[in-house]
């Protein structure tokens, strides 16, 4: 996997917020821009959220984040806004594959004790991923990629994956 | 291949699908059967397919677009989403089901398109619903789906596997929908998140197949890649006349390794209803009979098949034949073939007669992409699979999910009401 480095203010969220919840279906009726769409990120849960993203932005979530429909665009919507990673217990599978499938990076860790605006930074390398909440001096560990995802990922997401010709010719060995 | 472990209905179709002898745990690629876009999950898919250099699909027999979640479209942009999704199916040779034609997973199923022993992915969560067919049907994202066009491919974990047990005689007025909202409301919102549901036990021979599609499709309310029931005289009587293709019925092996088992005792269950704003809060209903209820839904790929709008219509006509005053009964078939049975046998004329809206055939109002979108404070009763706050297109509104037959009780009487005591 390629190394990880980066560094937001965290932005907290509860436990199931689902699909609808970061991108309401009725909202893509108008357009599929996500840097359009970008200003309902959240819109069902806090009106005020898409305004008080700063871009580096990490949200952090309880468990089961991500589920309902299985729309992309909840992804890409949230890239657009600035998101550089979501923090979760859980997440729910499809969300989890189109963030990585887009290079969003989603990390299953324990989110407690993490507070509104906390700086963390989060780094990672084929060892490992490791949260550090700076405001609190807190190291979490959290739970490696399958290698499917790491391989995606380190490829810079499914698009440049299927691109290099995977899955193509013949039946890969898994 | 050397003597391998018992394996779960997922890991034999898993196996079969990746030629490699795969266990819960494993990451397979997979050769796919059937691979399912919508209107709302297709445009996003065709910029992936030309971002990835896809210049045709890798068997168009095999590749399906359905336009169900605008039907018809109310704006200029979704009627342009349908253009693209038409010019791109016609330049690829994709099967295209038109604006009408009704809901993806609802028209593969009935037109024999999906089989036993298939692997199946659709860009649409619900695309579970076809493990009824005992078959392995999972949803995906646009990206995923675009890359399986080109390739034929998805790589997948193999599941873990929940066994569902049912047994106990079945009360006569209880619905799949009550089983399947218990049975959600207890493995709770993730209690299936990358776990497959396996159906078993002398309960399922109680439920059609029209009924099993029902549990299928509220797994995924807890986070279930797939929700697959064992082939059976209900599913050969199904299949028959709409497939010559038997496919490739498959049993779990005695002794594989289930994460867990959960029981339902059908004798004691009574009718649910899942109150706001999630499908795994669920109540038994006569905790909450006398809400009012402005809006009635009937439809989608949980409540819209033929069997629900029967079961729909005694109870209004045992009711007394009307629609109560002030309650607005929005009827939406999930698929062309329910929508011209209804009309043939009559329900249809009957429930427009008693004041209800009949709309296209699709998604309908599910998730307020199709019209009669509730008003604002509005409290609404749907055979749906999710009540999330705006999903149907207005944050005020309170969306309850039930029985085709409770749903129809409400209707009746403009109060939630135990469809029991409708007589």
């Amino acid at each position: 996997m390629a190394t990880i480095a980066l560094e937001g203010r965290a932005r907290m969220l509860g436990d199931d917020i689902n699909t609808d919840y970061i991108i309401a279906s009725t909202r893509k009726r108008d357009t599929l821009d996500e840097h359009v769409l970008k200003k309902y990120l959240l819109e069902t849960v806090d009106p005020a959220f898409a305004a008080s993203v700063r871009a580096g932005d990490i949200i952090v979530a309880g468990s089961n984040f991500g589920c309902g429909s299985a729309m992309e665009i909840a992804v890409t919507v949230m890239l657009a806004a600035g998101i550089s990673a979501v923090l979760a217990r859980s997440f729910s599978r499809t969300f989890y594959r189109n963030a990585v499938n887009n290079g969003l990076l989603a990390i299953e860790c324990d989110t407690t004790g993490i507070v509104e605006g906390d700086v963390l930074s989060v780094s990672g390398s084929d060892d490992g991923v490791v949260v550090t909440d700076r405001n609190r001096g807190v190291s979490i560990g959290a739970q490696p990629l399958p290698a499917m995802m790491r391989e995606i990922l380190t490829a810079g997401g499914l698009v440049e994956y299927i691109r290099a010709g995977h899955w193509s010719a013949g039946r890969p060995s898994a | 291949m050397t003597i391998s472990r018992p394996k779960t209905i997922s890991e034999k179709i898993l196996s079969a699908k990746s030629g490699t002898d795969a266990h819960a745990g494993d990451i397979v690629v997979c050769d796919v059967d059937l691979v399912i876009g919508t209107d709302a999950s297709s445009p996003m898919a065709i910029a992936y397919f030309e971002k990835m250099g896809g210049r045709h699909l890798f068997d168009p027999a095999r590749v399906v677009f359905a336009l169900d979640h605008y039907a018809p479209p109310s704006t200029t942009k979704t009627a342009a989403f349908h253009d693209q999704v038409r010019t791109f199916a016609r330049q690829t040779g994709a099967r295209l089901f038109e604006v009408g034609e009704g809901i993806s997973h609802q028209i593969v199923a009935e037109q024999g398109r999906v089989v036993p022993g298939d692997l199946v992915i659709g860009a649409d969560s619900h695309t579970v619903t076809c493990g009824a067919l005992n078959l392995f049907a999972t949803g995906v994202g646009s990206s995923d789906l675009a890359a399986a066009m080109i390739t034929g491919r998805v790589w997948l974990r193999v599941p873990e596997t929940i066994r569902v047990r049912l047994h106990g005689r079945r009360p006569r007025l209880l619905a799949a929908k009550d089983v399947a909202l218990a049975m959600i409301a207890e493995l709770g919102a993730e209690g299936a998140n990358y776990q497959t549901l396996e159906f078993e036990g002398p309960g399922v021979a109680q439920f059609t197949l029209e009924e099993r599609f029902v549990f299928s499709n509220l797994a995924v309310e807890s986070g279930a890649k797939a929700a697959i029931f064992a082939p059976d005289d209900a599913l050969r009587e199904y299949l028959d006349g709409r497939t010559t293709n038997a496919g490739a019925p498959v049993r779990a092996d005695a002794g594989a390794t289930y994460a867990h088992t959960v029981t339902i005792d059908l004798s004691a269950l009574t009718p649910r209803i899942a109150v706001p704003h999630s499908p795994n809060d669920v109540v038994a209903i006569e905790q909450i009979v006398g809400t009012p209820v402005h809006m009635v839904f009937l439809g989608t790929c949980t409540g819209g098949r033929v069997p629900d709008f029967h079961e729909a219509l005694d109870v209004l006509e045992r009711a007394g034949g009307q629609v109560a005053p002030n309650v607005q009964l929005v009827v939406t078939p999930a698929s062309r073939e329910v929508y011209l049975r209804l009309i043939a046998d009559g329900t249809l004329g009957k429930l427009a007669a008693m004041g209800a809206i009949v709309t296209t055939p699709g998604c309908g109002a599910c998730c307020g992409t199709s019209g009669a979108i509730p008003g604002d404070g509005m409290t609404v009763l749907s055979t749906a699979n999710r009540n999330f706050k705006a999903r149907m297109g207005n944050a005020s509104a309170s969306i309850y999910l039930a029985s085709p037959a409770a749903c129809a009780a409400a209707a009746a009487t403009g109060s939630i009401t135990d469809p029991r005591t409708v007589d």
